[in-house]
């Protein structure tokens, strides 16, 4: 039986570190696309909860326990990350574990580094941790979640993680410069 | 010339820079203008038409004529403003629109034909003969008047562009933005607080007068180091607000590296900012303007304003001797300014009777300063009154035609500002952009006492409008003295009296445009250019409407403002495009075996967003088609790989699925089988074909779409339109999977036989059909499904495995005599089989015009099936899809573009029969295949046809044969 090597989307992207900030990629594990079936949202959060612990959270926000995390991923959709779903729930469910490349940019300078490449309103009081949203990255579309006061998790198509990766490292270049450093 | 007073500048320490190629020295805190007036220099600059020599005559960003180019080559930057432009060591700063030198321009010979250059000079003079406008006329203009010019390279600097948010954007630190800055911080609203200037504190770094019993610059400070303090406040200096935009958007240009020696490789020279604030405090301040008088455009002539800065904050004077000029109070405080910095002020010029103050030298009531000698410098001026004339000698005159408040940025909604007769100004019109409340002298309440109060109540408007709860805020205690302005516009006179000095044009010329009738302010602007420069006319707009109305016989009023828009002060298409150079235009979408096609040696291609293969060279071609006929015969042989990852692929589940499929396909899918494929065809709503591809059933209420790699996104966003507008019952979700799988096409003979080899178990799939299928344990999808015409496959497994996948693959392949084959290869295999592409489907054709009407199910309602059926999209005589070959055979030397001729017609346009869409050779047949559309092209089989290509000057002879030229049968799909 043939035996097939499996190639990450950044494979061999070392982090990018500057001053405390860091752009590192990032595996959030499998990745699984929960959609609801006509009036079934409270079920399906229901049987989710009762897998995974985590139900389905409000537009615009997450739910998390540990590396499991469910995120809210657009109109009727739910991306849940970090663990499988072998539950039957009432939904459709999309195994999209190969679809997103994801990094983690973490640090004082991340905002501001964010706030370079997305239009979207980044202050704690509208953005803080738990919040995400769909949103352009650059010309990406994006994914991107506050997972810490000065963190943020960034998921886009996989086939776009060059650019992602050359986008925000030049980005967060920029911002670091007007630090001094 | 440097004053020894002080002021906001370094003494301690020098800085070098250059201007035209002459060294001179400057302190930190001078700006390129002050350090020139420091060292003397009053000539900076030549004007727009004229040539004329200009010098310095304001200190911000208003600053008509010292424009200068800084930097070289790639990064060399035109039109900068030496009144903004910060030194620093090294700075190399050229002079413009001078030939060969600033002193010596030979274009300033445009100055002595001025008779005849006036307004609509152009318009008359270069109307015929007209074809030499283009040629002469135009070429020879641009030469001589113009600005600085762009390097013509690529410019590599890197700009930036970002976004913030805030409660309150206040724009301007003067001491109206202060205020309204810190009444905002300390009721707990999150600020921006933007200024122009490198420094804050506005007008209070120009002026002596006291803030709370302390210097204005000291309060300043203090207020400034507060806000630095709070959490919820961020300064903003060197940011010009440049636009007002809808819901609270403002656009603004941060200089962040323009004033470095030395900034670090990663700065950004500029940032581009969208600003979004719930409510905005417009605190920019007011610009002075000058009245006119013969000459007034000599160098060492300034506003007012602009000399006391430079006396005030930069210690710097265009000369010993400094006269003052004016119709308003503010004179009085310029002369005695002027006189504490050491400087000379020979007479105080007052066009106003009875107003004059003592300020210890001589003062001239109702008196005007008629004209000014001194070509490349003032050296005298002229002053009248009834009783006759008197010459001073002064290097420098300060001149007051009162202020006009920046009301730009609310005219960038259409809003028009008021006159204000007793202000003779126009003044911001209330809530002309929502949420922007214009405060202290950007309204029109002039002086600093005035600025700060009318600071904290504006702010505390925007504030309760916000929900917020004000503060109650001690207004600090300052003194205004009195405006009192008298208006004058220009001073009545022989010669020519300067209005706009960025477009050069006078007090007569408009008078001239209202002689000939353009009376409206719109024609009178267009007609002399005055306003049209890239300062908008700041310093000199309302002259001009005043004079129009003189002209006229109209109030101010009555004659109206043209406006302003966006942006306030230039900026640089690189600011606002950051990010979006080259290769930033778009992300680029790299399949899983993009590395292994590289290291193939494959030339990549574009493929919207996506690479993809063009061919894959082996040792000895030297073409694109030996490679390219390599790799179809040996698909036709043996056996071909493609990475086919990029077409889209839309999961689709639920009761509805079916049902969705059915309305958006012209088949019928709800009766396909599970584990079997069926093509389809996608219509517009008007019936035009949007898209094809392939749809297989992999469970009861579990399909999966594939689509064209090009309408991918189209497809998936019809699908929303579709599902939310057109069919909200229909209970179903989808979503794209394209980047999840890795998928790969597996095609020809012997493609059986490769993946027995690679796959865990027997390969048993009827054409067209679906399934399962085990890759070294790991689970992925197997679709029998042919591009080719070949006995083809396609297997997908989960990306993170395409690169192994797509090497065992070719490497597989190889054992078996076949290989990688790409895009070129891939089209001639369709080509052969006439499958139509985007080429074909081209947004243009319908079902019927390629041969699928049969294909538009006549037992259910699709999307666009209504429209299809207008009689004219289904009319005989329409463009249809046709094959065509060569007569005698051989290669077709064109590509799709070419039209259809009738044999004996002459190929011009209305002879067109029809058009090429693809044209490959076909190694199958030994001779080139074309697709394209004929009128009534499925009846005329058989028949010659010539095709034109006019681009390339070919014309071949064809024949009209079928679309499909290879396996008509199509057995060895099925085999």
């Amino acid at each position: 039986m043939i035996d097939l090597t499996l190639t990450a989307p950044l494979e061999g992207r070392a982090p990018v570190e500057l001053g405390a900030t860091t752009l590192a990629a990032a595996d959030p594990g499998p990745l699984t696309l929960i959609m609801p079936f006509a009036g079934q949202t409270e079920a399906t959060g229901a049987a989710l909860e009762a897998a995974i612990g985590l139900g389905v959270p409000p537009v615009g926000q997450t739910r998390t326990a540990g590396d499991v995390r469910v995120i809210w991923f657009g109109r009727n959709q739910w991306l849940v990350a970090g663990a499988q779903v072998a539950a039957d729930v009432p939904a459709a469910v999309t195994d999209q574990s190969d679809g997103w490349v994801a990094v983690t940019l973490a640090g004082p300078l991340a905002a501001d580094t964010l706030a370079r490449l997305t239009p979207i309103d980044l202050r704690p009081a509208s953005f803080g941790p738990g919040a995400t949203a769909r949103t352009d990255l650059q010309h990406m579309p994006a994914s991107i979640t506050r997972i810490g006061a000065e963190a943020f998790l960034i998921l886009t198509f996989r086939s776009m993680a060059q650019t992602l990766w050359h986008d925000l490292a030049d980005a967060l270049r920029g911002v670091a410069a007007r630090q001094g450093g | 010339m440097r004053l020894d007073k002080a002021a906001l500048i370094d003494r301690g320490s020098k800085l070098r820079f250059s201007f035209d190629g002459v060294g001179y020295t400057a302190h930190p805190g001078d700006t390129l203008a002050s350090a020139l007036m420091a060292n003397g220099v009053r000539l900076v600059g030549r004007s727009f038409k004229y040539h004329r020599p200009r010098g310095v005559v304001a200190a911000g960003s208003d600053e008509p004529n010292a424009l200068v180019t800084i930097g070289q080559g790639a990064e060399q930057d035109p039109n900068v403003r030496a009144t903004v432009q910060e030194v620093f060591d090294g700075l190399s700063a050229r002079s413009q629109n001078r030939w060969p030198s600033l002193g010596f321009d030979a274009m300033g010979v445009n100055d002595l034909f001025a008779p005849f250059l006036g307004a609509g000079f152009y318009y008359k003079t270069f109307m015929w003969p007209k074809a030499f406008w283009e040629k002469l006329y135009e070429p020879v203009i641009r030469r001589a008047a113009g600005l600085g010019a762009l390097s013509g390279l690529p410019n590599e600097a890197k700009y930036e562009k970002a976004f913030a948010y805030c409660d309150l954007l206040v724009i301007g630190a003067g001491p109206a933005g202060l205020m309204a800055a810190l009444s905002a911080a300390r009721a707990g609203a999150d600020v921006i607080l933007a200024d122009e200037d490198a420094r804050m504190g506005g007008r209070l770094l120009a002026e002596t007068g006291e803030v709370d019993g302390r210097p204005g610059v000291e309060w300043a400070e203090a207020t400034i180091a507060e806000l630095t303090q709070m959490p919820n406040v961020r300064l903003m200096p060197r940011t010009t607000v440049t636009g007002a935009y809808d819901q609270g958007t403002f656009g603004a240009l941060e200089r962040v590296a323009s004033h470095l020696a030395d900034p670090p490789a990663d700065m950004p020279r500029e940032c581009f900012w969208r600003i979004v604030a719930r409510a905005a405090v417009l605190a920019g301040g007011a610009l002075e303007r000058q009245i006119a008088f013969q000459n007034n455009d000599r160098p060492g002539i300034m506003t007012a304003s602009a000399a006391r800065a430079y006396a005030n904050r930069w210690a710097v004077a265009p000369g010993r001797r400094v006269a003052v000029f004016g119709n308003n109070a503010g004179i009085y405080q310029t002369a005695r300014d002027l006189m504490a910095a050491g400087i000379e002020v020979p007479v105080v010029v007052d066009t106003r009777e009875g107003a004059a103050e003592d300020v210890g030298t001589r003062v001239i009531e109702g008196a005007v300063v008629a004209g000014a000698d001194g070509r490349k410098g003032v050296r005298e001026i002229v002053v009248r009154r009834p009783n006759g004339a008197v010459r001073f000698a002064a290097e420098g005159l300060a001149v007051s035609g009162g202020w006009n408040p920046a009301v730009h940025l609310t005219c960038h909604m259409g809003g028009r500002p008021e006159w204000d007769a007793e202000l003779a100004a126009f003044v911001p019109r209330r809530g002309a952009v929502p949420g922007l409340f214009p405060a202290g002298a950007a309204r029109g309440v002039f002086g600093t006492a005035g600025c700060l109060a009318d600071g904290a109540r504006v702010a505390d408007e925007a504030l309760t409008a916000l929900g917020h709860k004000p503060q109650a805020l001690n207004v600090p205690r300052a003194e205004d003295g009195a405006y009192d302005i008298a208006p004058m516009w220009v001073v009545p006179g022989k010669g020519r009296a300067w209005l706009d000095f960025q477009n050069d044009v006078t007090a007569k010329d408009v008078r001239q445009a209202a002689a000939e009738n353009f009376q409206s302010v719109e024609h009178m602007k267009r007609y002399t250019t005055q306003g049209m420069a890239t300062d908008q006319g700041k310093g000199s707009s309302v002259q001009a409407l005043a004079i129009l109305a003189d002209a006229t016989g109209r109030t101010v009023s009555e004659t109206g403002t043209t406006t302003f828009r966006p942006p306030y002060s230039p900026v640089s298409i690189a600011a606002m495009g950051a990010g979006g150079q080259g290769k930033g235009f778009a992300p680029e979408r790299l399949t899983t075996s993009h590395a292994a096609t590289l290291e193939m040696g494959a030339p990549m291609m574009e493929a919207g967003l996506w690479y993809r293969p063009s061919y894959f060279p082996k040792a000895g071609e030297t073409t694109w088609r030996e490679a390219c006929d390599r790799e179809a015969a040996m698909v036709r042989d043996s056996v071909g790989v493609c990475d086919v990852s990029t077409l889209g692929k839309i999961d689709i589940q639920g009761p509805g699925a079916a049902a969705l499929l059915d309305f958006v396909y012209t088949g019928t899918f709800s009766t396909l089988k599970e584990g079997r494929v069926r093509y389809g065809l996608m219509l517009r709503e008007d019936g035009t074909v949007m898209d094809d591809g392939t749809t297989a059933r992999i469970g009861p209420q579990h399909y999966v779409m594939t689509t064209t790699t090009a309408a991918a996104g189209q497809v998936m966003q019809h699908l929303d339109f579709v599902t939310q507008c057109l069919r909200p019952d229909l209970d179903v979700a989808f979503t794209s999977v394209t980047e999840h799988w890795a998928q790969f096409a597996v095609a020809g003979p012997r493609a059986k036989e490769l993946l027995e080899g690679l796959c865990d178990g027997p390969i048993d799939l009827p054409f067209m059909g679906c399934g399962p299928v085990s890759v070294g344990g790991l689970a992925g999808r197997l679709f029998r499904i042919s591009f080719s015409g070949e006995h083809a496959y396609e297997i997908a497994l989960p990306a993170r495995y395409g690169d192994a996948l797509f090497r065992a693959l070719v490497a597989r392949a190889e054992e078996l005599g076949g290989g990688a084959y790409g895009m070129e290869a891939l089209n001639v295999l369709r080509i052969e089989k006439g499958f139509i592409t985007h080429a074909e489907i081209h947004g243009r054709v319908t079902a019927f015009d390629v041969g699928m009407q049969g294909m538009v199910s006549a037992k259910k309602d699709c999307v666009g099936k209504t429209m299809s059926q207008r009689a004219g999209l289904m009319d005989p005589g329409r463009e249809r899809l046709v094959g065509l070959r060569p007569v005698d055979g051989g290669e077709l030397p064109m590509i799709g573009g070419a039209h259809l001729f009738a044999e004996g017609d002459a190929p011009v346009r209305v002879n067109d029969q029809g058009y090429i869409t693809s044209v490959a050779f076909c190694p199958a047949l030994g001779e080139s295949r074309a697709l394209g559309f004929l009128k009534r092209g499925p009846d005329r089989m058989g028949e010659r046809i010539k095709a034109v290509d006019h681009v390339r000057g070919e014309t071949v002879i064809c024949e009209v044969v079928d679309p499909v030229a290879f396996d008509r049968e199509g057995g060895r799909l099925r085999d």
